[in-house]
């Protein structure tokens, strides 16, 4: 395969992870590795560098959008971002004293649990929760655009839980070159019980400074390859603003489920390729 | 734009947005020509990502970057394309300090610069790529 045959599929393929991911909420970086790895054979740590750079696009190219939806909250994106960032640190730090064949393993276990996360039913979320006393200090506490129509307010609870779980989420992010966007709306959905929406686009918002914190580490140790890093940025970052601007009315329960087979898939061929050391 | 004349978390997310949507726009921009040129001068090679070489030590730091930019060698660009990307979300935190400065939220103004340090440890001191 030549340059421009390669960039073309690679690009067309990153599209379509980017557009995917967005629709469906489960983020396209995670599935951009096993992609590069398995399918076009690139070496996984330039798979992670491409990753790591195509996350930022789609995090920063979405938040944007997102923004001015007045779903996403700044201040918990601000403070979550203290541990993320920290994380992220300690992520890119890690990576390189772990063997490809090691991080094939851990990213495919990381795989099959967002597979397993997307598919699991999300409890009905709580509403009208007591103001909790670290969060209202924190100020965290906020209103959103409900489906009901009018602002809806939420009460932020389990801070310190949803920061150790956002340390978690950088580390992983810094590692393996992906967002991690499900740790981080699990840590803030589930953990910290803030409205699903608000979650998911918190979330995004923050993917791309987290993101940034690894970037410098790959950056300096050569891992981001520009013929590589650019079909996967452009065809992530156009897949994504397609996706968003439809995410807001989209049905995407069927979507979601099938993006999830493919996830839990990609996974096992990963936990397969890191057991036989093949990748 | 007029600066209004009381910041509230709204201001901020939209001048947020506006930023964000900018260094995206341009670092795309960058990478879209160096990409042109790139498949101009180099499609008809093979693409060969099997084997790990790392980068060379040009392509790994701003000054090199910046010198193979400058001199039109087409992965210098897009380098450079990605550079002003990692660059954009450390633009937008260190937007956000003087937006919780102009709220006069001293709480979130330390929260912020604790942010943008570790930011700037990682691109300038860990890997000292800059």
């Amino acid at each position: 395969m030549n340059n421009l045959e390669f960039s073309i599929l690679v690009g067309a393929g990153s599209f379509l992870a980017g557009l995917l991911g967005s629709l469906t909420g489960l983020g396209g970086g995670v599935v951009l590795v096993p992609l590069l790895t398995l399918f076009f054979h690139v070496d996984l740590r330039y798979a992670i560098g491409a990753s790591l750079v195509s996350v930022i696009a789609t995090s920063s190219g979405a938040a944007a959008a997102y923004v001015k939806e007045g779903y996403s909250n700044i201040r918990i994106g601000m403070f979550l971002e203290i541990a993320t960032t920290l994380g992220a640190l300690a992520g890119a730090f890690l990576a390189a004293f772990i063997s490809p064949k090691a991080l094939a393993f851990i990213f495919g276990l990381m795989l099959l649990y967002s597979a397993y996360l997307s598919h699991k039913p999300r409890p009905r979320a709580a509403r009208n929760l007591p103001p909790d006393p670290l969060a209202s200090r924190l100020q965290m506490n906020g209103d959103f655009p409900s489906e009901e129509g009018g602002l809806r307010h939420y009460n932020v609870q389990n801070v310190p839980t949803g920061f150790g779980l956002m340390f978690g989420a950088g580390a992983l992010s810094g590692l393996l070159g992906i967002g991690s966007g499900a740790v981080k709306v699990l840590a803030m959905d589930q953990a910290m019980k803030i409205p699903f929406k608000v979650s998911t686009t918190t979330s995004n918002f923050m993917i791309g400074v987290t993101a940034a914190a690894s970037a410098g580490v790959y950056l300096a140790r050569g891992y981001i390859d520009p013929g590589l890093a650019m079909p996967v940025m452009l065809g992530v970052l156009a897949g994504s603003l397609t996706g968003a601007r439809i995410l807001v009315k989209a049905e995407t329960k069927v979507l979601r489920l099938v993006f999830s087979v493919v996830i839990g898939v990609l996974g096992l061929q990963m936990l397969y390729k890191g057991i036989t050391g093949t990748i | 734009m007029a600066l209004p004349r009381a910041w509230t978390d709204k201001t901020i997310e939209d001048f947020v947005g506006i930023l964000l949507r900018t260094g995206v726009t341009i670092s795309a921009a960058v990478v879209l020509f160096g990409g042109a040129l790139y498949l101009i001068r180099h499609g008809r090679s093979p693409a060969e990502y099997r084997v790990f070489r790392g980068e060379p030590s040009d392509l790994r730091s701003l000054h090199g970057i910046m010198r193979d930019a400058w001199g039109l060698s087409a992965r210098g660009i897009i380098q450079l394309g990605l550079v002003l990307l990692i660059a954009t979300p450390v633009a937008r935190v260190a937007f956000s300090i003087w937006g919780f400065a102009a709220e006069r939220d001293r709480m979130y103004m330390a929260f912020t610069v604790l942010v943008l340090a570790i930011l700037l440890y990682s691109l300038l001191g860990s890997g000292s790529a800059f």
